[in-house]
């Protein structure tokens, strides 16, 4: 644990790209290789899942710190983060012994079965022999919220500089969830016996949002226009005759979406196919919120699958007959996918995605401002001859997407973030005015405004909180706030009667009064509107 | 014999306030930081070193009676006297016995020697009025040796790097325990213009810091691989970019919490505080002797509640309206 750590803080302390990639080569460097693939994973987002109740952890700590529990809980509320409250209370050691992180992820795996005495005995053993920068970084682990600053692709960084081996390689052998307690360096890193991986999907070349005006990407006649479907970006691959269908997030679906089970007799071996997984009906997409409500069931019954028939909207093709053809040109893939597409088969599962026949940056303009009426969140853009990158990059794919429906919010309550936001209230719920002049919570935002602005707003929450409720505190109607977000739906699981898709805080509307608010009538014309 | 008034704390038989946040015709100063040393009193009672630092903030023209520690007044029976409470130089816990009975005002105190004050004493008494900054069992600091040695290693390693190391902390009493702390061996000190303006005025009670007022004119070369101590302010200004390149490190108590530390933007957020932590706090109250206890400017509520269950004392939370809130300072 002392040479994570020593990672973990060398990360912790720098806001600098090369300082971080700095500290991963030299983690890297002086650990051994099974140590590497706990960080590795670790240092991706591979989490062990939580082996024990939060609740437990608090009674645990707050004991052996001889102090009550309601001063742990105090305590825990100024510093935000349980894990840090815990190392911070915990009483000082000198660490006594070297746990090796392997075996600490091994025995947290293993806690499972184990009786709560035993369990307190074992994470307690570990605060024991640990200090507390090391007790942070442990209990973060059992807390199962472990984030490191570090993205995916300084980790990729990274491990070219320690392997000298090509980044693209790197990328690829990241991906998918591989388990570090069944890998070695070299299985992990080295080239692969065939079949081996065939699980394993290529790294999504993502676009970034279009900051300048179309005209600056040239002659129109050079780029492919899509509409920009609000579904889940995935990946169906066909190896060996075994199907797996993968999400972005890297989660292996396969299971969720038996409407592309028979694809492993349909598509042929060596076929991975990039595209978009949405419900689809009469011709159209249905909202994300089927599709949300869809993904949430553990078991599909047929009810299920009628209501929310699932589809891939295919815009690309990664492998054709067992090659990998991302190097090849956007115009070579997209003929073969259409061809491969072509099979009458496949017609009800796999929709390929349609080209925008526009001639004009202008065209592009209109249709892009409304989207919403074409049940798309705008286009996406891609040049014709690129090949196809990995991670997020400028250049080749952009996405450009309808400007966000937004509503003018008061704020009613606040409520302490964690983390870097711990002891400042950042979590803000916004409220419309309702038929009986009542205000109606109708949305929750995190982000959108700037640190100088959370600070003023912060001050001015402490200093005009109504009641305070745990950590929520209620504040005055007085602060107008235009929010902004994707989508608008009818939903009986909220008070206000209504769901929004990403809301956030477009801009602090100083300039607007509490009652110049909108109303909730407002919201339900919205929804009318959105959905027609 | 004390009453927690809207002014502040006040002493009605000897009809002395101290620390008050509004003109009153005497007052007790406790140390010279501004929230605590403010304008407009009749007449100042204070430390002879806080003196200087009135004078020199509100004027040389402030009628103010100068003691030493341990030096006793009598104002209409209360006998008055300051003792060190180690926050910053010139800082003072108030001693008020009347008949019998005996009241401590610590002030802002911290119980460790930083090298530069002269250390707290704990003072026997019936009522302790404490405060209770970081009044909370997640506050438990670093030993400040351990401290400085880690400050010297990272300027050390910026010098080694040709980056220049910038440290933040009051210009006034904190800015003070860095640089008598500073390893001169490693490079260069220069110092702020508010850090410059304290030292000058310690200066006139024989205190000598190391560090040069970087002027405008202070050319980049030599300032390469230096240490600069600047006030917190200082933090997101033009100032700094003569600086560059350069690490910046803030040195607080509330650098303790990670949250804190990363939301200021330094590079590093070394735990240095003048105030006292959970264990200075638990063992100063104790260390009195005092029945009666009243928490103020910080968490007053858990260390008041805490004092009571876990050590059975008549303990009071007072809210000073002059008292910065917790949430507030840096």
């Amino acid at each position: 644990m002392k040479l994570f750590t020593q990672l973990f803080v060398a990360v912790d302390q720098t806001t600098k790209t090369n300082d971080k990639v700095a500290a991963i080569v030299n983690y890297l460097q002086h650990a051994d290789d099974r140590s590497k693939l706990y960080a590795i994973a670790l240092l991706i987002g591979n989490r062990p899942k939580r082996p024990v109740r939060t609740s437990d952890l608090k009674f645990w700590a707050a004991d052996i710190s001889r102090i009550p529990y309601w001063l742990f809980e105090e305590s825990y509320h100024i510093v935000g983060d349980l894990a840090e409250a815990i190392a911070l209370m915990l009483p000082p050691h000198a660490p006594e012994k070297e746990h090796r992180l392997p075996d600490v992820i091994g025995q947290l795996a293993g806690l499972h079965g184990l009786s709560d005495d035993r369990k307190r005995e074992i994470i307690t053993t570990y605060w024991r022999d640990m200090d507390t920068d090391q007790r942070f970084v442990f209990t973060k682990l059992i807390t199962g919220n472990f984030r490191i600053g570090v993205s995916r692709q300084l980790v990729i960084k990274a491990l070219v500089i320690h392997l000298g081996i090509d980044e693209a390689a790197v990328a690829h052998r990241l991906m998918g969830k591989w388990l570090p307690a069944k890998e070695t360096m070299t299985s992990l890193f080295a080239e692969s016996k065939k079949g081996a991986r065939d699980f394993q999907p290529y790294p999504f070349y993502l676009a970034y949002q279009l900051d300048s005006p179309p005209e600056s990407l040239g002659d129109i006649g050079d780029w492919y226009i899509e509409r920009k479907l609000d579904g889940i970006r995935g990946q169906i691959i066909v190896r060996n005759g075994q199907l797996f269908v993968w999400s972005r997030g890297e989660d292996l679906l396969t299971d969720k979406f038996p409407e592309f089970a028979p694809l492993r007799n349909l598509l042929p071996d060596g076929t991975v196919i990039d595209g978009e997984i949405i419900p689809w009906k009469d011709e159209r997409p249905l909202s994300f919120q089927v599709m949300q409500t869809r993904i949430g069931r553990k078991s599909l019954s047929p009810k299920i699958l009628q209501e929310a028939p699932l589809v891939m909207v295919c815009f690309d093709l990664l492998e054709w007959k067992g090659e990998d053809m991302r190097d090849t040109p956007m115009y070579y893939r997209r003929k073969l996918l259409e061809t491969l597409l072509s099979s009458p088969g496949l017609r009800h599962v796999l929709l390929l995605s349609e080209l925008m026949p526009f001639n004009h940056w202008g065209e592009v303009a209109v249709f892009r401002q409304h989207a919403r009426d074409f049940h798309c969140e705008g286009v996406m853009l891609k040049r014709k001859g690129s090949t196809y990158g990995s991670g997020r990059r400028r250049g080749n794919w952009w996405k450009w997407k309808t400007n966000p429906l937004t509503v003018d919010g008061v704020l009613i309550y606040a409520q302490s973030g964690h983390g870097r936001r711990a002891n400042l209230y950042t979590d803000y719920t916004f409220a419309v005015w309702g038929d009986d002049g009542t205000l109606v919570p109708f949305a929750k935002a995190y982000s959108g405004l700037t640190d100088k602005e959370i600070a003023e707003l912060d001050r001015w929450i402490k200093h005009h909180t109504v009641e305070r409720f745990g950590p929520v505190r209620s504040v005055p109607p007085h602060h107008v706030f235009e929010i902004a977000f994707e989508g608008i739906q009818a939903s009986s699981r909220h008070k206000s009667g209504v769901a929004l898709r990403f809301p956030r805080i477009l801009r602090w509307r100083r300039d607007k009064s509490p009652e110049s608010a909108n109303t909730h009538a407002d919201l339900l014309e919205l929804i009318q509107s959105a959905n027609a | 014999m004390l009453k927690f008034t809207e002014r502040g704390v006040y002493c009605p038989q000897a009809d002395v306030y101290i620390d008050p946040w509004e003109p009153v015709e005497r007052a007790i100063v406790t140390h010279g930081h501004s929230d605590h040393a403010r304008r407009g009193m009749g007449r100042y009672l204070c430390h002879q070193h806080t003196a200087l630092i009135l004078r020199s903030r509100l004027g040389v023209d402030i009628v103010i009676q100068e003691l030493a520690y341990q030096q006793a007044v009598s104002i209409n029976g209360v006998r008055i006297s300051l003792h060190p409470a180690g926050h910053i130089i010139g800082s003072a816990q108030v001693r008020l016995a009347y008949k019998g009975e005996v009241w401590v005002v610590s002030g802002d105190y911290k119980c460790v020697n930083d090298g530069v004050s002269i250390p707290y004493e704990p003072v026997p008494c019936h009522h302790f009025v404490t405060e209770s900054t970081f009044g909370l069992p997640i506050y438990r600091f670093p030993q400040p040796g351990a401290v400085f040695s880690e400050i010297n290693g990272w300027w050390a390693q910026n010098a080694a790097e040709g980056t220049n190391t910038v440290l933040l902390g009051y210009a006034l009493g904190k800015s003070q325990v860095i640089l008598r702390h500073l390893d001169t061996s490693i490079g260069p000190i220069f110092l702020h213009g508010a850090v410059a303006n304290a030292n000058a005025v310690l200066a006139s009670a024989g205190y000598q810091f190391p560090g040069d007022y970087l002027i405008p004119e202070t050319g980049r070369q030599t300032v390469k691989g230096a240490a600069i101590v600047a006030p917190p302010s200082a933090l997101n200004t033009s100032w700094l970019r003569k600086l560059m390149p350069y690490r910046i490190a803030l040195c607080s108590g509330w650098m303790q919490l990670r949250g804190t530390r990363r939301r200021k933007g330094v590079d590093r957020g070394f735990v240095l505080s003048d105030h006292a932590d959970w264990d200075q706090l638990n063992r100063a109250v104790i260390a009195t002797g005092a029945g009666d206890v009243y928490v103020t400017h910080g968490y007053e509520g858990p260390f008041a509640r805490w004092l009571r269950d876990q050590h059975g004392l008549q303990a009071s939370e007072v809210h000073l309206r002059g008292a910065a809130t917790v949430e507030d300072e840096l």
